[in-house]
This record gives C-alpha cells, sequence and structure tokens, in this order.
C-alpha cells in the first residue's frame, strides 16, 4: 500500500501534488466563503480551452531542443496580423476564423524559419534570444499597428482615424464562435463544447506528430544531436522545423484566444503571452528539455484553475482590491517554482 | 639519481591495495606502487587499464567521492591520505600536469603560473575588509614566474598572454606552474608529451629529470614506451585494474613492455575459419585521412574482404578508432573509398547507412544512445531514419506515422536475441547497464541488416560476462550471417580471440596487417611502430 502511494507520487510529481492539493483548497475556500462555485467551475474550463492552444504552441520547441519557447509573442503576433486583416475585409463567424488562421499560419512559416535560424546562431542561449526578440517584435509591432493603412471605422482610432485602436471587440464577427458551438449547461456549470473540441483536436495532432517519422527525428536530434549526426539527421533543420512549428501554433492560438475572449488585443498585449503559457506548462511536469502532451493539458488545467479561483477567494479573504497584484505574485511565483524542479516528473 | 631506495626515508608515496568499483564494474583491483623522493616512476598500461581513475584517486577528483568512494590507502611520506578534493591534494604538495591544458588564455604567463596563488602587499582596504582586497605584488609574481620558467627550461617573457603560444610551451607553462608551489613532493605527469613534438617532449624529459634531482617524487603516467626507456628509474604496468609486472625500464625490452600492457590473447575461443585469400573485396580504402581530435588518421589504405573479421589495433592516440568515423562520416575524412567497387562518398553520414554500412560506436554515450529514449525506439531509430522501417503508410512521406507494434515487436525479439537484461521494449537506455547499453547499440546497427558493419570498442566498460555475450554475439553475426565486420579495440586479446586479420595502426599509419597467431613480440613491435608497414 505504502509502496503504491509512493510509486503514485513519484509518477505524478511532488510539485504537480502541491499544486493539485492548491488548486482543491482554493475551490474548498470558494464553497466555504459561499462563492458561486459553479461559475468558478466554468470560469477555469473556459480559460483552459482559451489558453490551451498557446501552451501546446511551446510543446514542439521544447521537443525540438530550443527550451521554453519564450519567443511566443512571434507567433502570436502572426496570427494577430491574421485577426486584423480578416477584421479589415469584414468577415464573419466562422470565415473570419479560417480567414485569421489561414493568413497568421502564411506569415507564421517563414517568420519560425528566420527564428530558428536565428536560434540556431544563438545555440544554447535560445530561452534568452528567445524572449528578448519577443520583446523587440512586439515593440517594432506597436509601430506598425499605428501605421499600418487600415481603413475600416471600427478598428482606427476614432478621433484621427489614422491607427488601430489597442482592443478590437469582436461582438458580432466571430465573437466566441467556438465556445458557443455545442454548448451546454450542467448543475451550474457551462461547458463550452466547440472550443474543447478545438484544444483537444489540436492536442491529438501534435501528438499525433510526434509520433511520425518527422517528429521522431525532431525529438531525437533534441535528445542527442551528436547521434543524430550519426544517423544522418541535420540538426539544424530539426530545429528550425520544430521552431517552425511552435510559431504557427502560436498563431493558431492566439485566434482560439481572441475569439474566445471577445476581443482582439494589440500593441504591448503579446508582450508577456509567453509567461502564463510556460507556467502552465512547467506546472504540467514538464522540463526545460522533456514536454508531452498530458504536460500541457494538466499543467493547463492547474495553472488556469488556480488563476481563475485565487483572485475571487484572496479578495474575499484579504479585505481590499490587491486581485492584480495577488495575480503577479502567484502567477510569477509559480514559473519560479516550476523552474527550480527543471528536472520534470519522472514519467510523462 | 640512481633510485636505490635507502631505507632511512619513507617512500614520499605509497598505494596499498587500492580498490575502487563504478556501479559493480571493478576497474582497480588492488594496485599498489610506492614513489621515492627523487625517483621517476613510469606507470603504464592501456586506455582503461585504471590509470586515470588511480590519478583522480590520488589527487581528490570529486567524481571518485561521488561514485562512492574507494578502498585501500594512500600514503603520503608515510602517513595515510584520504583527500576528497583536489585543493587537499595541493595543499599536500601534489601536483599534477594535465594531458588537457587548465590555462587561462585570456591571462599572461606569470598570472597563470600564480593563479590564486599571488603574492599579495597589505593596503589600508584590505586592512579594513580583509585579504580578499591586498594589493598584487606585480614585482614579485614576475620574479616567482620568471624563476618558476628557467626551472623548467622555458625562454619565453612571462607577461606574454598564454592565448596564441605554441601547445609546446602551454604544457611547460603548466608544469611551471606546479614547480613553483613550494613544498613540492610528488609531480604527477599525465601523458605529457602527448601534444609534444619530439625535441620538446626531449626537453621536458629533461626537466622530470631535474625535478628528480631535487628530490621531487615523480609519477609519469604515458603510452610511449621508448620515453619509459629513456627516463624511468622503476615501472608499473597496469592491465584491467590489475598490476601485471614490474620490469625495470632500463633493461627490459619496449617489446617485452608492451606485451605486458596489452596482454596475451584469452584462450583460443572458437577455431576461426580461414578467411579464403581469394575472398573479393568488400570495402577499399585508399589515401584516407580523418580529421578525428586526438586519434587522427593519416594515409591509411587498407582493404576489407568480405565475410571475415578485420581487426582495428593500436595504442590509444594512434588513429584507429578515427578509421571507422572517417568512413561513416563522423569526423572530416578525405580520401578514395570503394565500396563492393563502386566509388563512396565520404563525409555524408546519411549516404553511409543507406548505401549499407553500420556502426557501433566507440563512444557509446555520447554518440550510440539516446539515454532519455526507449529501448524499443533506440533499437529502431536508425532503420526508421535511413531506410523508413517501422512506419505505416501516409500521403506525405515525412509525416508517415510511426508503427509502435512492428517497433516493439522487433524490439523485444532482439531483447531475446542478444539477451538485453532488461524489464522491457519501453525502459529508458539511460537506466541500463553498460554492457547492456552495449547490447542495444548492436542492436541498432543489426537492425539496419548492413552488408558491412563497423564496431569500435565493444567491450569497453562492460563487465566479464557481458564482454563474453558481446564477442559471440559479433561471432555469430559474422559466421552465421556472413556479416562483414570490422571491429576496433584497445584489447588486442579480443581482436585475436574473433578477428581473421589484424591491422596496427601507429602513429595514424597502419604499420603492419598480422593473423591473429602472430607472436605477442610481433604485435609488439608493430604497436610500438618498429616496423614498416607490412
Amino acid at each position: 500500500m505504502i509502496d503504491r502511494v509512493r510509486a503514485f507520487v513519484k509518477e505524478a510529481g511532488v510539485p504537480r501534488l502541491l499544486i493539485a492539493a492548491f488548486v482543491l483548497f482554493l475551490f474548498g475556500m470558494a464553497f466555504v466563503t459561499k462563492m458561486d462555485l459553479g461559475g468558478l467551475v466554468t470560469d477555469s474550463i473556459v480559460r483552459v480551452a482559451r489558453n490551451g492552444i498557446l501552451v501546446l504552441a511551446l510543446l514542439p520547441a521544447i521537443q525540438g531542443g530550443l527550451g521554453l519557447n519564450f519567443g511566443l509573442p512571434i507567433g502570436i503576433i502572426c496570427g494577430l496580423i491574421g485577426c486584423v486583416v480578416s477584421l479589415n475585409f469584414g468577415l464573419l463567424g466562422l470565415t473570419g476564423i479560417f480567414a485569421a488562421w489561414g493568413i497568421g499560419v502564411g506569415l507564421a512559416i517563414p517568420a519560425g524559419i528566420g527564428y530558428g535560424w536565428l536560434l540556431n546562431r544563438t545555440r544554447g542561449q535560445e530561452m534568452m534570444v528567445g524572449t528578448y526578440l519577443g520583446f523587440a517584435v512586439v515593440s517594432a509591432m506597436s509601430i506598425f499597428w499605428l501605421l499600418a493603412p487600415f481603413k475600416n471605422p471600427t478598428l482606427v482610432w476614432a478621433i484621427g482615424g489614422k491607427g488601430l485602436r489597442t482592443t478590437l471587440s469582436l461582438t458580432g464577427i466571430f465573437d466566441r464562435v467556438f465556445d458557443k458551438w455545442l454548448q451546454f449547461t450542467v448543475a451550474g456549470v457551462t461547458i463550452p463544447t466547440g472550443v474543447l473540441l478545438v484544444f483537444f483536436g489540436f492536442c491529438f495532432l501534435v501528438w499525433w506528430f510526434f509520433r511520425t517519422k518527422m517528429g521522431i527525428t525532431i525529438a531525437a536530434a533534441r535528445s542527442n544531436p551528436r547521434f543524430a549526426r550519426a544517423a544522418g539527421i541535420s540538426d539544424e533543420r530539426t530545429r528550425i522545423q520544430a521552431s517552425v512549428l511552435t510559431t504557427v501554433l502560436g498563431a493558431i492560438g492566439i485566434v482560439v484566444y481572441s475569439q474566445s475572449y471577445g476581443f482582439v488585443q494589440l500593441y504591448t498585449a503579446p508582450l508577456l503571452m509567453a509567461f502564463p503559457a510556460i507556467a502552465c506548462l512547467l506546472i504540467g511536469g514538464a522540463s526545460v528539455s522533456k514536454a508531452t502532451v498530458t504536460h500541457v493539458i494538466i499543467g493547463t488545467f492547474l495553472f488556469q484553475s488556480i488563476l481563475t479561483a485565487a483572485l475571487p477567494v484572496t479578495s474575499q479573504v484579504i479585505e481590499g482590491d490587491i486581485s492584480e497584484t495577488a495575480r503577479l505574485i502567484i502567477q510569477n511565483g509559480m514559473i519560479l517554482y516550476a523552474l527550480t524542479r527543471v528536472g520534470g516528473s519522472a514519467k510523462a | 639519481m640512481s633510485a636505490t631506495s635507502t631505507t632511512k626515508g619513507r617512500p614520499a608515496l605509497e598505494l596499498r591495495d587500492v580498490v575502487k568499483e563504478y556501479e559493480g564494474n571493478r576497474v582497480l583491483k588492488g594496485v599498489s606502487l610506492t614513489v621515492e623522493g627523487g625517483e621517476i616512476h613510469a606507470l603504464v598500461g592501456e586506455n582503461g587499464a585504471g590509470k586515470s581513475t588511480l590519478m583522480n584517486i590520488l589527487f581528490g577528483m570529486p567524481v571518485i567521492h561521488e561514485t562512492g568512494g574507494y578502498g585501500g590507502d594512500v600514503l603520503l611520506d608515510g602517513a595515510p591520505v584520504r583527500f576528497t578534493a583536489p585543493v587537499q591534494a595541493m595543499a599536500a604538495g601534489i601536483g599534477m600536469v594535465h594531458q588537457e591544458f587548465m590555462l587561462l588564455p585570456g591571462f599572461n604567463v606569470a598570472e597563470n603560473i600564480k593563479l590564486n596563488r599571488e603574492p599579495t602587499k597589505r593596503n589600508p582596504v584590505s586592512a579594513i575588509f580583509g585579504p580578499g582586497l591586498e594589493t598584487l605584488d606585480l614585482p614579485r609574481i614576475r620574479k616567482d614566474a620568471r624563476a618558476a620558467l628557467d626551472r623548467v627550461g622555458l625562454d619565453i617573457d612571462e607577461w606574454l598572454p598564454v592565448a596564441g603560444l605554441p601547445v609546446g610551451h602551454m604544457q611547460f607553462i603548466e608544469i611551471a606552474r606546479e614547480v613553483d608551489k613550494e613544498k613540492l613532493r610528488l609531480l604527477i605527469f599525465d601523458e605529457p608529451t602527448a601534444v609534444l613534438t619530439e625535441t620538446e617532449a626531449e626537453r621536458l624529459l629533461d626537466s622530470m629529470r631535474a625535478f628528480a634531482k631535487q628530490g621531487v617524487a615523480v609519477l609519469f603516467i604515458t603510452h610511449r614506451l621508448d620515453e619509459v626507456r629513456a627516463v624511468a628509474d622503476r615501472m608499473t604496468i597496469l592491465r584491467d585494474g590489475e598490476v601485471v609486472g614490474r620490469p625495470d625500464p632500463k633493461t627490459t625490452s619496449v617489446i617485452r613492455m608492451a606485451e605486458l600492457m596489452v596482454g596475451r590473447p584469452a584462450a583460443a575461443r572458437a577455431v576461426r575459419r580461414d578467411a579464403s585469400a581469394t575472398a573479393e573485396t568488400a570495402l577499399a580504402i585508399e589515401g584516407l585521412n580523418v580529421r578525428m581530435p586526438g586519434e587522427p588518421v593519416e594515409d591509411v589504405s587498407l582493404t576489407v574482404r568480405r565475410g571475415e573479421i578485420l581487426g582495428i589495433g593500436g595504442l590509444a592516440g594512434h588513429g584507429k578508432l578515427g578509421i571507422a568515423n572517417g568512413v561513416m562520416g563522423l569526423y572530416p575524412a578525405t580520401g578514395r573509398v570503394l565500396l563492393d567497387g563502386e566509388p563512396y562518398a565520404l563525409n555524408d553520414a546519411r549516404a553511409a547507412l543507406r548505401r549499407g554500412l553500420a556502426f557501433v560506436s566507440e563512444d557509446r554515450r555520447g554518440v550510440g544512445l539516446l539515454a532519455e529514449e526507449s529501448i524499443e525506439l533506440n533499437v529502431a531509430l536508425s532503420a526508421l531514419e535511413a531506410q523508413g522501417r517501422f512506419l505505416r503508410p501516409f500521403p506525405v512521406p515525412a509525416l508517415r506515422p510511426l508503427d509502435g507494434r512492428a517497433m516493439r515487436a522487433h524490439a523485444q525479439e532482439m531483447i531475446r536475441r542478444l539477451d538485453v537484461r532488461t524489464t522491457g521494449p519501453t525502459q529508458l537506455v539511460r537506466r541500463l547497464s553498460g554492457g547492456n547499453q552495449q547490447k542495444v547499440c548492436l542492436a541498432r546497427a543489426m537492425t539496419l541488416a548492413p552488408r558491412l558493419m563497423f564496431v569500435s570498442e565493444p567491450t569497453r566498460g562492460i563487465d566479464v560476462g557481458a564482454k563474453e555475450r558481446v564477442l559471440e554475439i559479433l561471432t555469430s553475426l559474422n559466421q552465421d550471417e556472413g556479416m562483414t565486420l570490422v571491429v576496433t579495440s584497445s584489447e588486442l586479446a579480443e581482436l585475436r580471440a574473433i578477428c581473421d586479420r589484424i591491422a596496427i595502426v601507429y602513429r595514424g599509419r597502419v604499420a603492419a596487417i598480422l593473423a591473429p597467431d602472430a607472436p605477442d613480440a610481433e604485435f609488439g613491435l608493430a604497436m610500438a611502430g618498429e616496423v614498416g608497414a607490412a
């Protein structure tokens, strides 16, 4: 019996168990303080599906040996351009989403190749380079948003008529198109079926990809570059493939995020988007060098549940509004904690 | 400088029955030796004989401590010591000249010599904040460094930066640093002449003699037997972690020393069938040069006959490992190679696999395995990459999905056939013992169903039982499946047990090709480079 408990703890990993216990504790507190439990669970699920693909986007980078992709904003920007162009043409519903995906992916492929090229020249410092490249690209794009020749009056500033607004509402365009598809409510919990299906669909695709020849090659080159060279694999090439994939998934992920959130956020919004995604993955039990789809799903669920539950609970318990401060402490604290556990869990 | 030890002094260094195990693999099996003050004691042995482990123990390297310490005693001037960190060894008066330079390239010669032992002067700041902030006494640093350089006979300016100096000079700076240490009692040279030219090596031996004259005990680790004859007062030969002889270096021939070093063939195992002299050529190598660091190949010409086991032997550093690595495209190579009479492109690892060659690398952990992956994936991967095996059909070739069932079935068969001790095909390779990891490497190469297989150091670092099994597998591949094998090994005995012919490499060239039952002396001579090419 004790052996089985021990085996379970080892399998699940202490960090994951601690955080799962914390999630349960928060929901317990919510229950005790008589908060709207159904609403909290609904929020958690929506946030899991909303952020899931952005977390999933990190996986090819880790599998390809690029470490945690702090340069995720590069892919996000590609997806945002896709959204804005789609909005500018006034495309509605699924058409709008698919147009945004198409344009975003189209931009993400060359961007990913360039990013991969750069990372091949800065080997060993991928995470640092990714962080700063992400910052630089976001800043450069802030200028682009101001100067871009978009004319659609719903997108540009009302006064002056030049430059995109910081937040574009998707109401009536493709706001929550996926979320609302097959949505149903059980026991006060609303399940956004469509967006969950999209998330799990992409999870399946990524899982499947890493069981194909190309996926296995990418993972093998990460696992031992010298072995790969002996097998005739160019690890520079596999690293570029990984960086393209992570950037493409970032572009797809932000479109899903935006439609679920109901707004497209421009300018500095993508700046810090890599950080929560990375926290999710690490909490899920991934390490800097190994991650699986299971890590993505578990991690996103744990992290997003904490964020949804912690804020109302803390503001309930501690008088006064410190929710934003608390969110930052919790989020960055979890990243830090997870980074100290770089070994990850024993097994996926 | 005669080394007749007087009874008045205890030996500067004494090792008593030193034993060391790495994960159940005994690498030192009770080694004893003594070094007197003022004598040069040579320690020779092949790679893997246990010399570096012995040095690590002497110098208190953390790797020893982390892997469970060692058995037996080390005595300095008669007092038992047990170092757990190199600083302790240094403080006790042991100096070490490393094979790889431990110098800071951006610092000048004097700074390197005095690093962390700089003479300092007190100043007002240090009076308050402690000795860490004392001023460097530059004139004294220069003076001390000069004196140390003079002692080793190196005539260069002490303020030159180390970066850009010839390697020979760097070696002498290393020595000067050790010499500069006060109360130096024991100086260890770890293959110091490996990177030196002949005149430099000569100078080094001279300075070694000079130290001994000053009463320092010198322990000289080397492969070069002629140097042993030239300077050593006594010698100890290690093989497989045991002392196999202490011949008198002044009177013993180099051939005899080489014989002791590489050992005699194990009791002839299987009677080898004769490789038929008319057998066609499988692989013809002409003028092969390989730039493999530490194992350079210079102008090797060699023919591999179909259906034979060709052995490649020779002492470490002479290029025997470079041949297989060069042909397989792992290190830059030039030369002309014909495979089955067709031209063969060098420097293309993928083409090598596609053309039906396979390679079991000597660097098992570095090149041979994906340590963090399962056995089944390790076994299947090369064939999957090079031949598209273990994949299910899919319209896009690059995206053909893995056929997990076929891969598992194949791994299970290999596990059974090679007797891999494992909990199952999904076990991580990292968790296997060395011998079983080697079997996984072999399994991967065999999965390619190659026409010709290179196997380098097949039994390095694995236990005796697994050794036997690996050699049996190789013989059976050759005899039962007719596979052509090129086996490179530091252990002459195992080459002589399984090969049809053995090429001995000396200084990057083939010195001789011998029959496995040729007399020991011929092997000894060839390894010492004392014969012309056969």
